[in-house]
């Protein structure tokens, strides 16, 4: 892999984008995955090449549309076969800690 | 926290015009959730309406309730919208412990419909068109309690509780374009539209749409801009805005907080804001910022929704009336004047007068308990009529009244029985008792009572002076402890003087 | 080694049938089997307690007079990244670490309800992320030809549990190879099936639009006999075709009678078969087992595919960016680990030091890599352009079935490499699915079946036959086909070569290795 475009990606964006997917990092980790990213983005730049704006693009390998449910109520779960695998629970809802963002 | 500034309303619209936008989330009353068979229910015991797509458990998928897409294209349609010919699903990428996949499944560049409009009149009549942006479908989130703390709010709380009953709930978002051209009116628009979107997914039959219940959600978009200048100003969004009234307070007071803070030469923060309905204020919330890379991508685990015209076709002839068409034949149809008919629309009741009314009550007599009795109720308690009782608890009530059953103050009682959740108000008048007393035999027990008592009356009424049938009346009434109707007992007096 | 656990599931359902055999004697020895070489191959990350007691209520059943499936009481394994209500499903993460899920995937019903056993859970990369196994979280499961080399990844545990024969059949999972490539390298067989042929309901989703469960065994009539099982429409799951499927079982038995290459049309993929990082013995068993077809009556045309070149590029975006958003989930509040900094924090501080806690750096690695893909102002350049590549891929596809009834290409580039020796190096791990990622992307089914041993390590090499879209029927005819063809040549089927792994040569062969 050539190291030209190594350059592209910086360890502030992705301590950032560790962030937005909530993965702390170790500092030497950061570093890592820096080098390891940069590379691995070189390599799947190629897409580029032959994505031209006349190719439409494919979501589902297979097409097919207006798959849908009827409205009838199925089983539910218990409460407490829900809360089993919590690691937290009053009895009836889960429990996290205190929340210091807000509602989206 | 220091005092915000507000600038007179009238100095504010002098210096600025207000743009507003709205969206409003309405949940739809289908039977099961938007993409899991869970049953879609209110005020159940928490986490028990819930399956495994509820609760986002690893392995789960979900798949998508036929009812609402039907319900999302009827809305669409009676905004006047272009449905799509395809559509499909996005997800919305964020971390809330809310959210129970930690994203959202909703629509972001091919939404169900798109480019309609909505016409909403305003109290003096006045003819507002709103554009509308899009009607997406979308997934609702589950509910958080903060626990600890003083407030009960977020901040300064221990932990949270999350329950995911209203996890997946359907929704569709309505989003309008910037309406232009309010002014003064703007406070009164916001609310106009809100309760026009109200009315019409109530009429559609696709919402509860109570807004107490959070049925109906609104985020109100204000910006203002100098006189004269073509740039939009920077906008605000206040979120959880949860009645009529507070619609129009809102945008009144982000109208007052944004002049006072422009014409200082500040500028405004891009920003969500969130209205308090005990203070009347909005506060500042999160600004938006690069953080809001919610990484919108197409839902692989579900395909296009492909409306055929036929289905379009037969939704179409099943729309109801638009709201303002609605509202005057109704108006004609009830035989009210302006000024009782605007009351009604501006106390939000149209709805309700009109179910009423189409479970078989008369519209004076369904007018007079909602605008009357009921409303003063909801004032003096702050909520909304419509939490108070149904449409057909008030048809029932009007019913037994018009029988003959109840008098008017008998009704009132029970009506006080059906808002304390005794049962319906045929239930409540045979628990209480307190059924009129339509026996002429027991009635004539007791007018001789009260003749034996008054000897002189019969006399006085043969004489002509009719009017002095009403002690007797009166003392019957009270011996029957007002469950007599009053029009009987006055025929049967007046039949015993052989008048 | 009890020789019942060598014999393919279709034998072992008909001594079950004649009654020669119970499902409880079954069962026990395939326990057995696991007991004394599993602690060498670790093959399972659970051992289910209850499949005596399964067996013996198959066997009760049967007593009865009940109609039972053709399988009944035939043990399988499964492998983690399916949910099973009576056993732990962790998807080898440790972010899942003992997690019993109140609900079966759908396959795993259909499994029970055909009262298959279920043996137990098996290893796998973590979250399906690798080609190796070497990504689980729970160490590395062996190769039963080469106990220090790879069984393949991600399926890695079901192929070994198949190779080592201690179990006939498994379920696997295949996004981008995960069954095909570890068929390839332990000499056993794997289908992938058309995607949206078997339900991904249950199936902890690695790449939605990529993710097939398939079965995996020892010979291709019994993944065909598997595959009539888990397969078929699933209203649970939007993407299950509702396609009334023929028997794959009598397709496989069909292939397995007549001459099916007279003038089957054999696409010889120009780009998956050749040049840069083949292995020269995976070449040569590729072209002899052409040769073979070709001697059978197949018409062997090469078909070109130049847009394969950018499938790697668009899967590694595709997989991660799918795979960044379904993985958002583990989040500590519903279920699996919750890991609290020291001294609290907000649920946000608790969050990321769960998911750091809690995923292993390939994971790590793949989600950031599609948080990046997916980020505002790269969208376009990355995943809108990965999702062209995929109609480019579907347009070579179509145009190479116009050509060729199947289409062909080594299973893998190489035979089993060693433990360790590409754990460092995504890029060239990456690269080990090259074969195998096309079908994925166009929702192709693919099966993997092995064509002998590589002459200069002894190591097992697999062929792939690619089918059109729904027609993996085909393939199950053509792959028994070449297996009779070339068991016949050979006068005994491939893995019957496999080390016996009982006690002596297994400590032979750490001793070696040590």
């Amino acid at each position: 892999m050539s190291e030209s475009s190594t350059a592209d990606i910086t360890a502030e964006q992705v301590a950032h984008l560790a962030h937005l997917a909530r993965i702390d990092l170790t500092p030497e980790e950061l570093q890592r995955l820096t080098g390891e990213l940069a590379q691995i983005v070189h390599a799947v730049e190629k897409v580029t090449e032959v994505a031209t704006s006349d190719i439409p693009a494919t979501s589902h390998p297979v097409a097919l549309h207006n798959v849908f449910r009827p409205d009838v109520v199925g089983a539910t779960l218990s409460t407490e076969a829900a809360l089993a695998g919590a690691p937290e629970h009053d009895g009836s809802r889960f429990k996290v800690s205190a929340i210091l963002g807000e509602e989206q | 926290m220091a005092k915000t500034d507000l600038m007179d309303f009238d100095k504010a619209l002098e210096l600025f015009e207000p743009v507003l936008g709205f969206e409003v989330h309405v949940e739809l009353s289908t039977k099961t959730k938007m993409f899991s068979d869970a049953p879609n229910i209110f005020g159940a015991e928490p986490n028990t309406a819930i399956t495994p797509v509820c609760l986002g458990l690893p392995g789960s998928l979900p798949v998508v309730n036929e009812q609402a897409v039907r319900y999302s294209i009827s809305l669409g349609l009676a905004l006047g919208c272009e449905i799509a010919e395809s559509s499909r699903f996005a997800r919305k990428n964020y971390f809330y412990p809310d959210l129970a996949k930690n994203y959202q499944i909703s629509q972001y560049d091919e939404p169900i419909a798109f480019d309609g409009s909505i016409e909403v009149e305003l109290e003096d009549g006045t003819l507002v068109t709103v554009p509308i942006e899009r009607a997406h479908m979308e997934e609702d989130a589950g509910k958080l309690t903060h626990v600890g703390g003083s407030t009960g709010r977020i901040q300064g709380a221990e932990y949270s509780l999350v329950d995911y009953n209203r996890a997946g709930v359907p929704l569709v978002e309505i989003v309008t374009r910037p309406i232009f051209g309010a002014e003064h009116r703007a406070p009164e628009l916001a609310k106009a539209y809100v309760s026009t979107i109200r009315d019409l997914v109530r009429a559609l039959g696709i919402s509860d749409a109570r807004m107490e219940r959070g049925n109906l959600r609104c985020d109100a978009n204000v910006s203002l801009r100098p006189r004269g200048q073509e740039r939009l100003g920077i906008r605000t969004e206040t979120k959880n805005v949860n009645s009529l009234r507070s619609v129009e307070r809102a945008v009144r007071y982000e109208i007052q907080r944004q002049a006072a803070i422009l014409a200082k030469g500040g500028t405004i923060v891009q920003e969500t804001r969130h209205w308090h309905e005990d203070t009347g204020t909005t506060s500042a919330g999160r600004p938006k910022s690069d953080a809001d890379d919610y990484r919108y991508f197409p839902e692989p685990d579900l395909l296009p929704v492909v409306p055929s015209a036929e289905l379009i076709k037969e939704l179409r002839a099943a729309l109801p009336e638009q709201p303002v068409a609605m509202r005057r034949r109704l108006k004609a149809d009830w035989g009210f004047n302006d000024q009782e008919f605007r009351d009604i629309v501006n106390a939000g009741l149209l709805t309700e007068v009109l179910e009423t009314t189409q479970q078989g009550a008369a519209a004076f007599q369904a007018r007079k308990w909602w605008m009357g009795e009921i409303l003063r109720i909801a004032n003096a308690r702050d909520v909304e009529p419509s939490s108070l009782v149904t449409p057909h608890q008030v048809s029932e009530l009007i019913a037994l009244v018009e029988s003959g059953d109840l008098t008017d103050r008998l009704a009132r009682e029970v009506l006080e029985g059906v808002i304390a959740g005794e049962g319906t108000p045929e239930e409540i008048v045979e628990a209480r008792g307190l059924k009129v007393v339509s026996d002429d035999g027991a009635l004539i027990a007791a007018i001789d009572e009260a003749l034996a008592a008054q000897p002189d009356v019969l006399d006085k009424i043969r004489s002509g002076k009719v009017q002095a049938a009403g002690a007797v009346i009166g003392a019957v009434m009270k011996a029957m402890r007002g469950q007599a109707d009053a029009a009987r007992v006055r025929e049967l007096v007046l039949e015993r003087a052989g008048a | 080694m009890n020789e019942l656990t060598r014999m393919p599931a279709s034998e072992q359902a008909r001594l079950l049938a004649d009654r020669e055999v119970s499902a409880r004697e079954l069962t026990a020895a395939h326990l057995d089997r696991i007991a004394a070489v599993d602690e060498q191959v670790h093959a399972f990350l659970h051992v289910n307690e209850r499949a005596l007691e399964v067996a013996e209520s198959i066997d009760a059943r049967r007593a009865a007079g009940e109609a039972v499936g053709e399988l009944a009481g035939v043990p399988v394994a499964i492998k983690d990244v399916l949910c099973t209500s009576d056993m732990p499903t962790t998807a080898a993460s440790r972010i899942l670490e003992g997690w019993v899920p109140p609900y079966d995937a759908t396959v795993v019903s259909r499994l029970r309800e055909a009262g298959l056993v279920p043996l137990g859970k098996t290893n796998m990369d973590e979250f399906a992320m690798g080609s190796s196994t070497e990504h689980s979280a729970y160490g590395p499961t062996r190769n039963p030809w080469d106990l220090e080399r790879i069984p393949g990844g991600s399926g890695g545990g079901s192929s070994a549990a198949v190779a080592a024969f201690e179990a006939a059949i498994a379920l696997g999972s295949d996004t981008g190879g995960s069954i095909r490539q570890p068929a390839a390298v332990t000499g056993t067989v794997g289908m992938k099936p058309t995607y949206g042929g078997v339900s991904r309901y249950g199936a902890i989703a690695l790449a939605s639009s990529l993710d097939q469960v398939g079965p995996v065994s020892r010979t291709v009539l019994d993944s065909a006999m598997l595959h009539d099982i888990i397969g078929g429409h699933d209203p649970r799951d939007s993407t299950s075709l509702t396609d009334q499927w023929p028997s794959f079982t009598e397709a496989a038995r069909a292939g397995a009678r007549a001459e099916a290459f007279k003038g089957l049309r054999v696409g010889v993929v120009k780009q998956l078969s050749g040049g840069e990082g083949f292995q020269a013995g995976v070449t040569q068993r590729f072209e002899a087992a052409l040769t073979a077809m070709s001697d059978a009556g197949a018409e062997i045309v090469e078909v070109d595919a130049p847009n394969f070149e950018y499938a790697i590029a668009a899967y590694y975006l595709i997989l991660p960016a799918e795979a960044s958003s379904n993985l958002a989930k583990f989040d500590s509040v519903r279920f699996g680990l919750r890991v609290t900094p020291e001294g609290g924090g907000t649920v946000e501080d608790v969050m990321s030091a769960t998911r750091a806690a809690g995923f292993g750096d390939e994971v790590k690695r793949r989600v950031i890599l599609g948080t990046y893909a997916l980020s505002a102002g790269y969208y376009d350049a990355y995943y809108g352009s990965a999702q062209k590549v995929r109609t480019l891929i579907q347009r070579d596809f179509d145009a190479a079935f116009r050509q060729a009834d199947v289409l062909v290409s080594p299973s893998a580039p190489t035979t089993a490499f060693k433990l360790g020796e590409r754990v460092d190096d995504p890029l060239a791990m990456y690269l080990n699915d090259l074969t195998t990622i096309p079908a994925n992307l166009a929702g192709v089914p693919g099966i993997a079946l092995p064509i002998g041993l590589a002459p200069e390590d002894g190591l097992p090499v697999g062929i792939q036959f690619m089918a059109p879209q729904r027609a993996d029927a085909r393939l199950y005819e053509v792959g028994a086909a070449l297996e009779s063809l070339l068991e016949q040549a050979w006068g005994h089927t491939l893995i019957s070569q496999a080390p016996d792994l009982s006690l002596g040569e297994m400590l032979a062969a750490t001793e070696g290795a040590v």
